[in-house]
């Protein structure tokens, strides 16, 4: 038997041959709306155990739900963001099953018509690698409820003695976007849920908080020879919670998979959830207790039609969208990959960047600048960097002082950090201080000469080859022009001077 | 479709209900009653009728995201077979959800 994946997984060997992984997932998103999918209780998280709860999403007989509009325009904008058909006609139907969370004992959903169709999500992975994977659908349902199970020491299913629900989930308006089986490794699955997450947030149709439970996918899995067309037998996981549980748990399933059919063992057909403290998948369900879901049209709902002017009105609303920044940030203006990521992915920060470019014309400079010192002092002072005293002009004015060799780089910092807190032109500061930069040879000669006086001892250690004291002796003349030679100049004339003077 | 192939324990396990084996073959000969008499209905010609999901002539009824009053905890809790402290209580769960 033999498995080697390398780190990624994917490039898979199986007895020496070389497998590929074939990954589709469905990923639930809960709406970010003041109230629930079809009843006027509120969709908020931490309230008070059933506090938001009415005869509609308890499933009392005889309520009768309505639809939120919000919820339904969110969806079509979501799929309209990945280029996704927006059918003219969609209905909502029953999904059939017995669970406590669900009041109803039906979960209002959508089987053959849903709000959104097709689509592709673009995005890169941290290698440059650029990736493109189909969506199926977007279809739009309600959420259940949370029950906790009691009795057991880890609050999970397993030993549990009852379990308690608190019905405020239930009935807040959740996506389900399923995409094709076509991404192939757990980076990729990954890089793929974040390129989801960025466009929902960027929307404002979802926060996407995992912490919270607003982000919630299951994976279908199946290994094949690479290049074969026929599919696997697929397993699914479910329950993994987190970006990272992603990562392992279907980096997991890909190997246990593949030292199966080492071992030429078949894989079977079943549903594992993954275990976050075992760091393995469990099976839950094998495909002969698969669930009949009996879904048919709900006769309580209308349908819902939409005319090619709603639809154009939905797509005018679009906000701009992460990945055409992405993509003009690292193909246009050259920035790497995980940088252009760092600035779409901090709020502000890609406008804040955008905008000084616009003034600079100097986009590495400007880049250097705001993921460097910028988000520094972001960092030590917990503000985001839009919302900080230095204005895009006035990082322009320094990109421009430092670019014409005007101020060097400590100065320049020294006036980032001041105009951080206090605001101001860094141009009049520059000017009324008198702290440009010393560039004229002569003057900078005049503050050489002061260090070789008063430090004849490194100096003479230089002049017996210790070459590493010269860094010390730049320093000295920085000290001694108050920051403002030019150190490139400084070390340049050291160097001459000192070899041109008697020891 | 003939009585003969509704599977009714089938059907009775997804609707939770437990049968005896008199009550499964009396409710298979009236649902069998029940499909004889659609079949009468797919005699009528229907290729000219667009299929529907919904009898009642309306189309985007919706709402506002508009918040309204929920229901006092106390009351909900009140109809609740069992309830334990702000929740309502369930026996063991035995598997994991659809
Ligand atoms: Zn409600």
């Amino acid at each position: 038997m033999s498995v080697t994946a390398a780190a990624g997984d994917s490039a898979l060997q199986v007895n020496g041959g070389a497998y590929e992984a074939v990954i589709g997932i469905e990923c639930h998103v809960e709406l970010k709306t003041e109230t629930k999918m079809f009843c006027g209780c509120r969709n908020v998280f931490g309230s008070e155990p059933n506090t938001n709860v009415c005869p509609v999403c308890l499933g009392y007989p005889g309520a009768l739900p309505v639809p939120n509009r919000l919820a339904i325009e969110a969806i079509v904008k979501a799929g309209l963001a990945f280029g996704a058909e927006i059918p003219p006609f969609s209905k909502f139907d029953r999904k059939n099953y017995f669970y406590p969370d669900m009041p109803k004992n039906y979960q209002i959903s959508q089987y053959d018509t849903p709000f959104t169709r097709g689509g592709v999500v673009s995005f890169w992975l941290p290698d440059g690698t650029q990736r493109q994977i189909r969506l199926t659908r977007i279809h739009l349902e309600e959420d259940t409820g949370k029950s906790i199970h009691a009795g057991s020491t880890d609050g999970r299913l397993g030993g549990s003695t009852h379990s308690l629900v608190d019905f405020n989930r239930a009935g807040v308006p959740l996506m389900e976007c399923v995409s094709e089986p076509d991404i192939r490794s757990a980076v990729e699955a990954v890089a793929y849920l974040e390129a989801l997450k960025r466009t929902f947030v960027a929307l404002g149709v979802s926060d996407v908080k995992m912490e919270e439970g607003s982000l919630r996918c299951d994976a279908n899995v199946s290994i094949r020879p690479t290049g074969a067309s026929e599919l696997g037998t697929k397993t699914e996981i479910k329950n993994m919670n987190s970006f990272r549980s992603v990562q392992r748990a279907i980096g997991n399933e890909i190997s246990r998979q593949a030292e199966a059919l080492s071992r030429g063992e078949r894989i079977v057909q079943e549903t594992r959830g993954w275990d976050e403290v075992a760091e393995t998948t469990i099976v839950q369900r094998s495909k002969e207790e698969a669930h009949d879901y009996r879904y048919f049209p709900d006769p309580d709902l209308v349908p819902i039609e939409f005319a090619a002017r709603d639809i154009a009105r939905l797509r005018d609303e679009l906000v701009t969208l992460p990945q055409p920044r992405l993509e003009r940030l690292i193909l246009h203006d050259r920035v790497s990959v995980v940088q252009a990521h760092q600035l779409i992915d901090t709020p502000g920060l890609a406008d804040y960047y955008e905008e000084t470019v616009a003034l600079s014309e100097a986009p590495q400079a400007t880049l250097n600048f705001v993921l460097g010192e910028l988000s520094r002092l972001a960092n030590e002072t917990a503000t985001a960097v839009a919302s900080s005293a230095l204005t895009p002009k006035a990082l322009a004015e320094i990109v421009d002082l430092t670019s014409r060799g005007a101020i060097n780089s400590k100065t320049a910092k020294d006036i980032i950090a001041r105009v951080w807190s206090e605001g101001g032109s860094p141009a009049e500061i520059v000017e009324r201080e008198g702290l440009g930069q010393v560039s004229d040879p002569a003057a900078v000669d005049g503050f050489v000469r002061e260090v070789i006086a008063a430090q004849a001892e490194s100096v003479e250690n230089f002049r017996n080859g210790k070459e590493t004291v010269l860094k010390f002796l730049i320093g000295q003349v920085m000290k001694t022009s108050r920051g403002k030679a030019d150190p490139k100049l400084a070390e340049e004339r050291l160097r001459a001077l000192i070899a041109g003077s008697d020891p | 479709m003939s009585s003969g192939q509704i599977d009714v324990a089938y059907v009775a396990k997804l609707a939770r209900l437990a049968l005896s084996s008199d009550e499964v073959e009396r409710f298979g000969a009236q649902l069998g009653a029940l499909l004889e008499h659609v079949q009468t209905l797919q005699k009528l010609p229907t290729a000219d009728v667009a299929a529907t999901a919904q009898v009642i002539p309306s189309v985007n009824v919706m709402r506002d995201d508009v918040a309204r009053p929920s229901l006092p905890r106390d009351v909900v809790l009140e109809a609740a077979p069992q309830r334990q402290g702000s929740y309502f209580r369930v026996p063991r769960i035995l598997g994991e959800p659809g």
